[in-house]
């Protein structure tokens, strides 16, 4: 029953918001009419409805104006996002995770033995081939990563330097 | 809104370096901001703080505004944001839609509901009183949609939702406003029709 009343609410506050179809609005003009039950639930939505909208705004004081437009004088209008991201710097960490993820899969598959012959009624791909021990133990992964840290912390460095200088540039 | 200059012509003599341009923009959404701020930051100084504060964050972000949405629009994702910044800042009590005891505190104190009979016996006054009873959220999407003028897909992306999800949070959101207007301002009501 709850629920039923709470599909009629929302029929009828669709109706009053005009947000319904002609189809179905043409339907509740027809309930409205001829269901006493839904008249009455139209009638009490619709004064709800007209007694919000009556309300009123809240007014802040009178110097709220003059108060917003003395503390904006001690400040500037930032630039634009997009004029200080600079594109090359995503690229850059884009290149490096995805150089990242190649690596691991390189070495991943680098494990797999290819000419071991399977149970024609398991996965072709078995995990558990995998030797993930391996990974963070070898002296080349470890290289591998030290070098994509050196290259992370050089386009950091480049990108404070160059921010540095827009900002000195400003000044 | 209003007459006289439109949002985007103001703000493009803003950021052309017409500052004082902004004061236009300031007094024509003032009171949309200050009546929004109220329904998350109870308390009259606080919300002009926090108003004050979201037309600053406006102004310097200023460059950003695109205009694919409406000025408003744009503002109210500051509002929102500000609003829920604010509350998580200084943890206040949120008055739940759920704590009753909130009226009944406020009526046996004899503060500003009870002291305000001619305000409250008034439709404004009723209307106003029963949305601040709501929770925030219910309380931010309707005057969003009442008096902020904003439809409900403005509304879903003020609010980051999708707009039926924003249509299902309206019906919500006024179903509990007629409930607490029927369990507090019955009598009121009743003299009304």
């Amino acid at each position: 029953m709850q629920e039923f009343n709470n599909n009629i609410e929302e029929r009828i506050w669709n109706y009053i918001d005009g947000s319904g179809s002609a189809e179905e609005r043409s339907v509740i003009e027809e309930l409205l009419e001829a269901n006493r039950e839904w008249k009455e639930k139209y009638h009490e939505l619709l004064e709800l409805h007209q007694l919000v909208q009556s309300s009123s705004l809240e007014e802040p004081s009178m110097r709220f104006t003059k108060n917003v437009m003395e503390e904006i004088a001690k400040y500037h209008i930032a630039p634009a996002t997009k004029t200080y991201i600079n594109k090359k710097i995503i690229w850059g960490i884009g290149t490096f995770f995805i150089l990242l993820i190649v690596g691991f899969l390189i070495y991943g598959f680098g494990q797999i033995d290819w000419s071991a012959k399977g149970d024609s009624s398991s996965s072709w791909f078995d995990v558990s081939k995998i030797d993930f021990t391996k990974f963070f133990n070898n002296t080349y992964i470890n290289i591998f990563l030290m070098l994509n840290i050196v290259l992370g912390l050089m386009f950091f460095d480049r990108y404070l330097a160059s921010k540095r200088k827009k900002i000195q540039k400003e000044a | 809104m209003s007459t006289g200059p439109s949002d985007i012509e103001i703000i493009s003599r803003v950021l052309k370096g017409d500052h004082n341009a902004y004061a236009l923009l300031v007094e024509r959404h003032k009171s949309y901001v200050f009546t929004l701020v109220l329904r998350f930051v109870k308390g009259r100084e606080d919300a002009e703080e926090v108003s004050q504060d979201i037309f600053i964050k406006a102004y310097r972000s200023l460059a950003d505004f695109k205009g694919a949405a409406k000025f408003s629009t744009w503002l109210y994702t500051i509002v929102n944001t500000t609003c829920i910044t604010f509350l998580r800042k200084k943890k206040l009590e949120i008055h739940s839609l759920d704590n009753e005891q909130v009226f009944e505190v406020a009526d046996s104190k004899d503060s500003g509901f009870s002291a305000n009979q001619v305000e409250q016996k008034s439709r404004v006054g009723m209307v106003n009183h029963a949305i601040a009873l709501l929770n925030p959220d219910d309380a931010e999407i309707i005057t969003l949609f009442y008096k902020n003028e904003q439809s409900l897909e403005e509304i879903g992306q003020i609010l980051g939702l999708e707009t039926n999800t924003a249509k299902v949070r309206l019906h919500r959101a006024r179903a509990r406003l007629k409930e607490k207007m029927e369990k507090h301002f019955a009598e009121e009501v009743r003299d009304l029709n």
